[in-house]
């Protein structure tokens, strides 16, 4: 059991990781596990993809990981191709992207391509879908991949038709011998065939210039399934025999059960309980039934005296903070800056933010003889075929995982906790059980993004350069935290982890949210930036303009100012526009807003939303834009209105009545610009665009009445605090 | 405590015996095996579990199967026959409006319940009557977009 647990808590560390400047490729070297057992006939490439986990802050390799290559691609007896990757498909896209990438490369229609993704048995190992690094770090391997088998089958090609094979080209499926005209398909050349090779990045790919799929605007794969209710989520399958699971909970996090009286529930007919020190629960073939049971369970619990609460967790998390780390230094921050030069310092609050995906977590376990199967909603297979090992004390191999679609992840789905009720509910019931959350489970048990604090210490000389920037983050966590202006005296310290922060910080658990870490660390700076900008009396864009020196940030500026239409005009010019700007998993974003202000209610409309972004080559621009406007969105929740509120360990909003998400009222004009650069390599692009909607709203607010806002969400309420404060 | 309760579906007569107290949104997913509307938050906040009752958009999480006893329900599975789309799956599919796809049949049948009503109906008009349907992803603005194209398709196939 000991290894397991190394693994999951490896899993945890994974999570955390700062990916944002991940852009070269390393060679993998670990021993490969024979995996080969599900391979037919047909052309097989291994693909060793430079996954995250690779990597660690600080270089750090994890050579101890299973397998030598995490992803593979086969032309099969049809001359159908198949990709199969650990990731999963949650909305994002990256079943449509991957594909594209393949058709392109090997020359077949795009409906020839499937993905099989996520499921444990088929699939080799992978550390779960978040970090946007589905496109950036599978995207470049598979396209290798898809040219290796390509120069495979004009070998063969050669051979069947003998040619020489610089007369063979590639088109529609099949090998093409340009002077004869002679074709064969693939299908004919992998037929009784059997092809492994190793991915050895030999292989030349195409070029840019001449792609005609990638780079093209397609439509999801998946919707003809999902707009006729055929697609399949995890509390949408059915296994015969099975059972539906209510578990009793605590009506606080950290509350202990005292005593629970079953009486009344045992007397429903078909009822089964299942009673374990740490799990009660009660078990029937109808969901309704089960709900019933559950309500007849009369149980006294011994709650917590925590007194902290949403309004007190801000001066909780200083007081409980550790001692920094540096994260980046440069010149003498601890230096006074000239005495012309003004310090400005502010304080920066976060509260915590719910993930709230459409699905609640759900999972089916089968135990059938020695093996297991789970289906469930999650964004780490993987990690979960594990827990699941360990928690009924068995092999790993004997575990299968499969993700059907998930409804929404956000990084709230890379926790397996109802996997692992049902796979203990199936051991202990001998029957298949799903597990499937109510949204009052769901909001209590999310893994809620961390509260966090900011403090900025930001000064600017007679000129309007940025002379001094010394930036703490208090359990936001790093990922964004570094500022990328030219500025001669900086420092960069965080104070305390993300979400694996000690016991005794978080109320409940904290997790990854879309974005992690960046959200705040974003709000904080760019606000902080503004408000430099405001007191050199400057214009916003011309001043990060000119404390900017990297010339792809300014490039990305220049095109979202240029979209909008900025005009300069130093905040608050009355206009209601916000301008910030940042870098997350490799892709560089610039966004502008336009907010219209209610002053006497403080209500705030975002009227426009502008957004520029450098994301390397763009595989599905369609896809791309989709996740833009996806970001913007869900960013307006986290801007203006969603904070989990809470009394010690008790959370306060548990349904969509008072936990607001955005709808479609809210939704502002939208435009995005996806620069050129399709010669570098893919980035990150299912979340580097929310970074930037604190940011900007703050900042139009700030532009439209000059009350700057220094927490999120900006509710009507704070908003007209501060203007009342002006 | 079970009671025979019979309605039409999609089209087809159904006879069901069942406890009458149970959601309309339980029996279809458990008991017809329907399971294109989903649960989002049980107490008809997000949408997701929307359906038609004569004629009338429903949440099927907060209406007995009783009450529907002699009414006409059309889910999603019922919206169009088989390998086929209704012009607003249709236009759902060539919108791109929509990721995870959790919140979409909910999403189109809202949208179905409120073109039957009023095809002529405004873009403010259609933000405020799909107000009450949620979606996590952000497609908002695409789906506001197929709404919009089918029922421009609507309009004509009359």
């Amino acid at each position: 059991m000991k290894q397991e647990k190394t693994m999951l808590d490896l899993y945890e560390e994974l999570l955390e990781l700062n990916f944002t400047d991940l852009k070269e490729v390393p060679q993998l070297t670990a021993n490969r596990r024979e995996f080969l057992k599900l391979f037919g006939t047909g052309i097989l490439i291994l693909i060793a993809a430079p996954d995250a986990w690779a990597y660690q802050e600080g270089g750090r390799r994890r050579p101890q990981l299973p397998d030598d290559f995490n992803a593979f691609l086969r032309i099969g007896e049809d001359g159908k191709v198949t990709g199969f990757t650990g990731k999963i498909e949650m909305g994002q896209g990256a079943i449509t992207s991957l594909a594209q990438t393949l058709a392109e490369e090997l020359d077949v229609p795009l409906d020839w391509v499937e993905m099989v993704m996520g499921d444990t048995d088929l699939c080799p190992w992978d550390m779960g879908t978040f970090g946007s690094m589905t496109t950036r770090f599978f995207g470049p391997p598979f396209r290798a991949a898809a040219a290796e088998a390509k120069a495979v089958l004009i070998e063969m090609a050669a051979e069947k038709l003998g040619t020489a094979k610089e007369q063979l080209s590639t088109s529609d499926g099949a090998v093409v011998d340009r002077q004869t005209g002679k074709r064969v398909t693939y299908a004919e050349l992998v037929e009784g065939k059997k092809v492994l090779r190793r991915l050895d990045g030999k292989a030349e790919v195409e070029k840019p210039s001449v792609f005609t799929i990638v780079g093209k605007p397609v439509l999801r794969s998946d919707s003809v399934e999902k707009v006729t209710g055929k697609a399949k989520f995890s509390a949408d399958l059915r296994e015969p025999g099975m059972l539906y699971a209510r578990i009793l909970r605590p009506p606080a996090h950290d509350a202990k059960l005292l005593n629970a009286d079953l009486s009344k529930a045992r007397q429903i007919e078909g009822v089964l309980i299942v009673e374990k020190p740490d799990l009660i629960a009660v078990l029937h073939e109808n969901p309704d039934i089960a709900d019933e049971a559950l309500a007849a369970i009369q149980a006294r619990f011994d709650e917590p005296s925590s007194k902290i609460n949403d309004q007190t967790i801000f001066d909780h998390l200083l007081s409980v903070a550790p001692e920094g780390e540096v994260v980046a230094e440069g010149g003498t921050p601890e230096s006074m800056p000239a005495e012309s030069d003004e310090v400005v310092e502010h304080t920066y609050l976060d509260g915590y933010v719910a993930h709230a995906t459409m699905e609640p977590h759900a999972a089916l376990a089968k135990i059938d003889g020695e093996k297991v199967t789970i289906w469930a909603s999650t964004q780490t297979p993987f990690r979960l075929k594990d827990e699941a090992a360990s928690a009924l004390g068995i092999p790993a191999e004997n575990v299968r995982v499969r993700p059907p679609f998930v409804g929404g992840g956000f990084g709230g789905k890379s926790y397996n906790q109802q996997a692992v009720e049902a796979v203990r509910l199936a051991q202990a019931a001998g029957k298949p059980v799903m597990v499937s959350w109510t949204r009052e489970e769901e909001f209590f048990y999310d893994t809620f993004r961390p509260a966090a604090v900011v403090k900025i210490k930001g000064a600017t000389d007679s000129s309007g350069r940025i002379t001094l920037w010394d930036y703490g983050v208090y359990f936001a966590g790093q990922r964004g935290s570094q500022q990328f202006y030219n500025i001669p005296n900086h420092r960069t310290t965080a104070f305390g982890s993300g979400w694996t922060a000690g016991p005794g910080t978080h109320p409940f658990k904290t997790g990854a949210w879309r974005a992690p870490s960046n959200n705040t660390n974003t709000f904080a700076r760019e606000s902080h930036i503004d408000t430099l900008a405001a007191r050199a009396g400057m214009d916003p864009v011309e001043f990060r303009l000119k404390n900017l020196s990297d010339e792809k940030m300014k490039r990305v500026l220049k095109a979202a100012a240029e979209r909008f239409g900025w005009t300069p005009a130093k905040a608050p010019s009355g206009r209601g526009y916000g301008v910030a700007l940042g870098i997350d998993a490799g892709t560089y974003v610039a966004l502008i807003a336009e907010v219209g202000v209610e002053k006497n209610t403080g209500r705030v409309s975002v009227k426009r939303v502008v957004c520029a972004q450098d994301m390397g080559l763009c595989v599905n621009p369609e896809g791309s834009t989709i996740q833009i406007e996806g970001c913007i969105t869900m960013g307006l929740g986290y801007a203006l209105s969603e904070e989990v509120r809470f009394e010690g360990g008790k959370v306060k909003d548990l349904n969509f009545d008072t936990y607001k998400i955005p709808r479609f009222s809210w939704v502002p004009q939208i435009e995005s610009v996806i620069l050129d650069a399709k010669d570098d390599p893919p980035q990150g692009g299912g979340e580097p665009a929310i970074i930037c909607i604190g940011a900007i709203v703050a900042n139009a607010i700030f532009d439209a009445t000059g009350a700057r806002l220094f927490e999120m969400p900006m509710t009507a309420d704070r908003v007209k605090k501060a203007l009342e404060r002006i | 405590m079970k009671k025979t309760i019979e309605f039409m579906l999609n089209g087809e007569a159904v006879s069901l015996s069942v406890l009458p107290s149970r959601s309309l949104l339980s029996v279809l997913r458990q008991d017809l095996e329907l399971t294109g509307s989903k649960y989002g938050c049980g107490k008809g906040l997000c949408g997701a579990c929307t359906v038609l009752v004569d004629g009338n958009t429903m949440r099927s999480c907060r209406v007995s199967i009783e009450s529907v006893a002699g009414k006409k329900v059309l889910t999603i599975e019922g919206l169009a026959p088989a390998g086929d789309l209704h012009p607003l799956q249709q236009a759902f599919v060539e919108e791109d409006a929509l990721q995870c796809g959790y919140c979409t049949p909910g999403m189109i049948m809202q949208a179905y319940g409120v073109l039957l009503k009023d095809p002529q109906i405004t873009r403010e008009e259609v933000i405020r009557r799909m107000e009450g349907n949620l979606c996590r992803c952000g497609a908002h603005k695409r789906i506001l977009q197929a709404v919009e194209k089918a029922a421009a398709v609507m309009r004509e196939g009359r």
